[in-house]
């Protein structure tokens, strides 16, 4: 146990923290130059191309320091603000964690959230600057930000690089030498915290642990606390670039087991494992019940293949448990699904893996966070109201309430004045304002989560040129006056493209979604009225001529391909057609509202 | 029936509608020439030998060339592709009315040009004006009479309708001027904002209203009428001919038959691949005169490709989809999915079929497109 060393690597997004990791894993000969592919540790396709770390993984690295060899367990975490969640319970299975810092961009908004969960964790601070080997980089003003935030001596950072190699080897000796042990006891009884899991299409659910106390053997009872289900322990083992089956995995240490289950859903992240045999009666502190923030709803494109669908969302959900979903009917759209998802980021990814390992075509309703409603008739009870159908009657609605966040930005001083408009626009209340270095302020603003899930982040980016960070955690639900915006296309209301939205909003966004419709409607024989409405009010209204032609003058030898082409394009568009009424709408409208300003 | 497409890729001044490629630089001509010259050399084995019936020189403007380049071109197709220009079915040339003269196209008759295409556009001035066409409608009217009396019996002119300002009833006359010149072929255009066009940038900046898509649609029906009455047959969407003047080149283009395309921008196609020269001037004149490469790409057709491309430019034509060509070109499925996909398209009366063949409706005929793509795989 004492020649154990758990740490992971907190950085903001794109510091350079999966190059570092491949580049531990290959100085210490973990995995061999033949087999190194570039970060290893992002396994999806659509994180290699995302360029993020979606779901966390773990690795172990044997180290010889001084003679001895060392068992480290890096376990990596992902890095988008959608999955802060899993980013804790990673933190919560190491003793130590390098504090990896751009040289060149400086402190970020999530290098210090994640530095403020790893504190909480009472995790050991390795701060390392990262990509020294560029020529934008600042050591002396990352050193002084470094030292400023988490009070070490400027002595302890360690200067690296890894894309060159650069202080790899100090890294390494560092872990061994400022991360202590784990504490644990093998004589109390076993308590393992799940910090990840993963499907297997053949071994089912593999579940990542990190032991406290005691050990797990292969054969075991097991039960997960939390949800109270026992399994047997049908293989443990230690996780190198593959699983390695081991006959026990000891207090302290990190490991693998397979117990045949088959649903990502009855494991939860942070939840912990005892034995059956000598149960802890208690589970690790900090489990929660991650719930989704945003929904929407997903659609097939033919309401033939709804069962098809069903089938993936179901085979998704295995490996993804954060995926929620139930059947929703909609008028306009058929039958599918009403999906919560973590963030947009995470929406983004559940319907491109739909498509890209499913073959699904679908379309994706307008998304909206979750409301509490109160009716008049029973003042609390609450209603949970996660799609614009689900609202009472304006005539029956007591009251509202809105979910709020604490969002924290970090950025140059030079944009405070861009970010306050922005977020103040945004209903957002600033409640701090922080310099955390001369150069380096932090912002901390209570808003609604409703008007930071769509566009924020990329309104954020473009008022500060790509100079600020953003982080945001969940804070209570707050009264708010919110009115349901209805859609009529020729007279027919589309509820997939209702939406809810704070009255102050309701009169111009209207107006901007029916100019965005107009723009994504395809031109039909006959004439389109698009109108938006609050109740029986007409608040905008946009029309789209007939068109009385569609055919090209020329068709000769040039422009066969061309036109072909386009044709073919076309066609493509039109497989995500739906057709409301006589209106055929593509599946980009139904998304509109994400696009209201571009 | 292969034919061989030359392009020649130089205009005096730039039409507004126009995106074809071509440069106003003249004094390069010389030098495309050689390079064409080594293309064909290049080319040579492109199409079977022996086979070539037919021969089109477009551009561009083919009539900035003198006589004397006109019969270069010509002896060197002749020597290097073992083609006999005077006994082939059908030889096109494309003028425009500013460059001609009775001499010229005699000059163009004795090199063995059979067929005259003439840009008229239109027989109004302010149209042309507003198209920022080279010549004036006095030239128009002139290049017809030359073509008649220089002996060209088979003259086809090109006509644009849709122009902003253009009243029905002056269409209407255009029609007619033309028919009373007896005019065998009559290609008719609807004047169209493509993309990297002057007419596009005027439209943006709003120099110029957005075309009025009404009036188009009802210029073209009096275009099809009004031709009809007078015996012309609409062989093709734009294309009307009276019996027996189809255009034999153009008509190959949409029945997949092989051709070779000569000059920059120039396509090829031979049964199973396309391939297009490069379309910039001094980079195809260079390549060839300096490196004897021909700069070009190349895309090999799916059975899928095929299918789309047959039935994109056959819906278009009189003859339309036809089901035993069909039958023998491609698999069974796409066939049964054909027949799956014109249901609703007769419906809305765009279609009509019989067991031979599936043509369009007249009104069919102003969503040829749309229904075009509605029948792709
Ligand atoms: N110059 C330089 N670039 C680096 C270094 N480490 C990573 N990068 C680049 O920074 C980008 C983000 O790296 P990545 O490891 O994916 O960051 P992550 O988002 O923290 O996992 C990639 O384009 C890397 O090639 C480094 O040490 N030096
Ligand atoms: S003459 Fe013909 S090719 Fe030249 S610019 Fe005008 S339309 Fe285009
Ligand atoms: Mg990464």
């Amino acid at each position: 146990m004492k020649k154990i060393r758990n740490f992971c690597i907190i950085a903001h997004i794109d510091h350079g923290k999966s190059t570092l990791a491949d580049r531990l894993l290959e100085h210490t000969k973990t995995i061999s130059e033949r087999d190194m592919q570039n970060q290893v540790l992002d396994d999806m396709d659509l994180e290699r191309e995302k360029g993020i770390t979606i779901k966390s993984k773990a690795i172990q690295i044997t180290y010889n320091y001084k003679g001895e060899d060392y068992t480290y367990n890096l376990i990596d975490t992902p890095g988008h603000v959608d999955f802060s969640y899993e980013v804790s319970r990673a933190l919560a299975a190491c003793e130590g964690a390098l504090l990896l810092v751009d040289a060149s961009q400086g402190i970020q908004a999530q290098t210090i959230s994640n530095l403020y969960l790893a504190i909480d964790n009472d995790l050991e601070i390795i701060p390392v600057i990262n990509k020294v080997d560029m020529d934008g980089a600042m050591i002396p003003e990352v050193t002084d930000q470094i030292v400023d935030l988490i009070g070490c001596k400027p002595e302890d950072i360690i200067l690296a690089s890894g894309k060159s190699g650069i202080g790899i080897e100090d890294i390494l000796q560092a872990i061994a030498e400022r991360v202590p042990a784990p504490a644990g006891s093998p004589d109390l009884p076993t308590q393992a915290l799940i910090f990840d899991s993963v499907f297997n299409p053949f071994r089912g659910i593999i579940v990542y642990f990190r032991v406290l106390n005691g050990s797990i053997r292969k054969g075991d009872k097991v039960k997960f606390i939390n949800t109270g289900k026992e399994y047997e322990a049908d293989e443990v083992g230690s996780l190198g670039l593959g699983l390695i089956p081991r006959k026990e995995i000891l207090t302290g240490d990190v490991g693998y087991i397979i117990t045949g289950i088959k649903n990502a859903r009855e494991v939860k992240v942070g939840d912990t494992i005892t034995l059956v045999s000598n149960p802890s009666t208690e589970a690790i502190r900090g489990f929660e019940d991650v719930k989704p923030m945003v929904f929407a709803g997903i659609f097939p494109v033919s309401s033939d293949d709804f069962e098809e669908l069903r089938d993936c969302m179901e085979k998704l959900q295995l490996n993804d448990a954060s995926l929620t979903f139930e059947p929703e009917t909609s008028q306009a759209l058929g039958f599918g699904f009403r999906c919560g998802f973590l963030g947009m980021l995470h929406m983004e990814i559940i319907q491109e893996r739909l498509e890209r390992e499913f073959n699904q075509t679908v379309i994706t309703t307008v998304p909206n966070v979750s409301f509490h409603a109160y009716t008049t008739r029973e003042k609390d009870v609450k209603i949970i109201v996660n799609n614009p159908s689900e609202m009472p009657e304006p005539s029956r609605l007591d009251r509202v309430e809105e979910p709020f966040i604490r969002a924290q930005i970090i950025t140059l001083p030079d944009y405070i004045g861009n970010i306050m408009s922005l977020c103040l626009n945004k209903r957002g209340i600033l409640v701090n304002q922080n310099y955390l270095t001369p150069t380096r302020v932090e912002l901390i603003f209570e808003m609604p989560l409703a008007e930071i899930v769509f566009d924020f982040y990329d309104k954020l980016k473009s008022s500060t040129r790509g100079y600020a960070s953003f982080d945001y955690h969940p804070l209570d639900y707050r009264l708010s006056d919110i009115t349901k915006m209805d859609i009529l296309l020729n007279g027919e209301q589309v509820d997939a493209l209702s939406a809810l939205i704070h009255r102050s909003r309701a009169h111009d966004f209207g107006r901007k979604l029916c100019e965005k419709l107009k723009e994504l409607l395809p031109r039909q024989q006959f004439m389109i009225a698009i109108q938006a409405a609050i109740g029986a009010k007409i608040v905008a209204r946009e029309t789209i001529s007939a068109m009385r032609k569609d055919v090209t003058a020329k068709c000769y030898g040039g422009d066969i391909s061309r036109k072909r082409k386009l044709l073919e394009k076309q066609k493509e568009g039109k497989k995500r057609m739906r057709q409301i009424g006589s209106v055929e709408v593509p599946q980009e409208a139904f998304l509109a509202v994400l696009k209201l300003n571009d | 029936m292969p034919g061989i497409y030359i392009h020649i890729p130089f205009c005096k001044q730039r039409c507004n509608y126009c995106n074809f490629h071509f440069s106003t630089q003249l004094q390069h001509t010389a030098s495309f020439i050689d390079a064409l010259k080594v293309e064909m050399a290049l080319q040579r084995h492109y199409l079977p030998p022996g086979s070539v019936k037919t021969l089109y020189v477009g551009g561009g403007t083919p009539s900035i060339l003198t006589p004397g380049q006109v019969r270069d071109i010509f002896s060197s197709l002749e020597a290097t592709l073992e083609v006999d220009i005077r006994n082939m079915e059908e030889v096109t040339f494309e003028v425009n009315p500013d460059d001609i003269s009775e001499a010229y196209l005699r000059e163009l008759k004795d090199a063995g040009v059979k067929r005259l295409s003439i840009g008229i556009q239109s027989f109004k001035e302010a149209d042309l004006r507003f198209m920022h066409r080279a010549h004036t409608m006095e030239q128009s009217q002139y290049a017809i009479e030359a073509a008649v009396s220089s002996g060209f019996d088979n003259v086809s002119i090109d006509l644009i309708y849709g122009i902003p300002g253009l009243s029905h009833e002056e269409w209407v006359a255009h029609i007619e001027k033309a028919v009373r010149f007896g005019i065998t072929h009559i290609s008719a255009y609807a004047l169209t904002v493509e993309p990297r066009t002057l007419l596009e940038q005027q439209v943006r900046h709003q120099k110029v209203p957005p075309l009025d898509e009404e009036q188009a649609a009802v210029q073209f029906e009096l275009l099809v009428r009004t031709l009809a009455a007078h015996g012309y047959e609409q062989y093709e969407i734009s294309n009307f001919a009276l019996p027996g003047h189809y255009a034999i080149h153009n008509t190959n283009y949409w029945k997949k038959e092989w051709y070779l395309g000569l000059g920059p921008s120039a396509h090829s196609f031979n049964g199973s691949s396309r391939q297009w020269n490069i379309a910039n001037n001094a980079l195809y004149s260079g390549s060839l005169l300096q490196r004897g490469k021909l700069q070009h790409e190349t895309e090999q057709l799916t059975e899928a490709d095929n299918w789309n491309e047959y039935v994109m430019t056959g819906i278009r034509t009189m003859w339309g989809l036809d089901l035993q060509y069909m039958n023998a070109h491609f698999r069974e499925s796409f066939l049964e999915q054909l027949m799956k996909d014109i249901v609703p398209l007769q419906e809305k009366g765009w279609l009509e079929s019989t067991s031979e063949r599936i043509v369009l409706t007249l009104e069919g005929k102003l969503y040829a497109d749309r229904i075009a793509g509605m029948l792709f795989v």
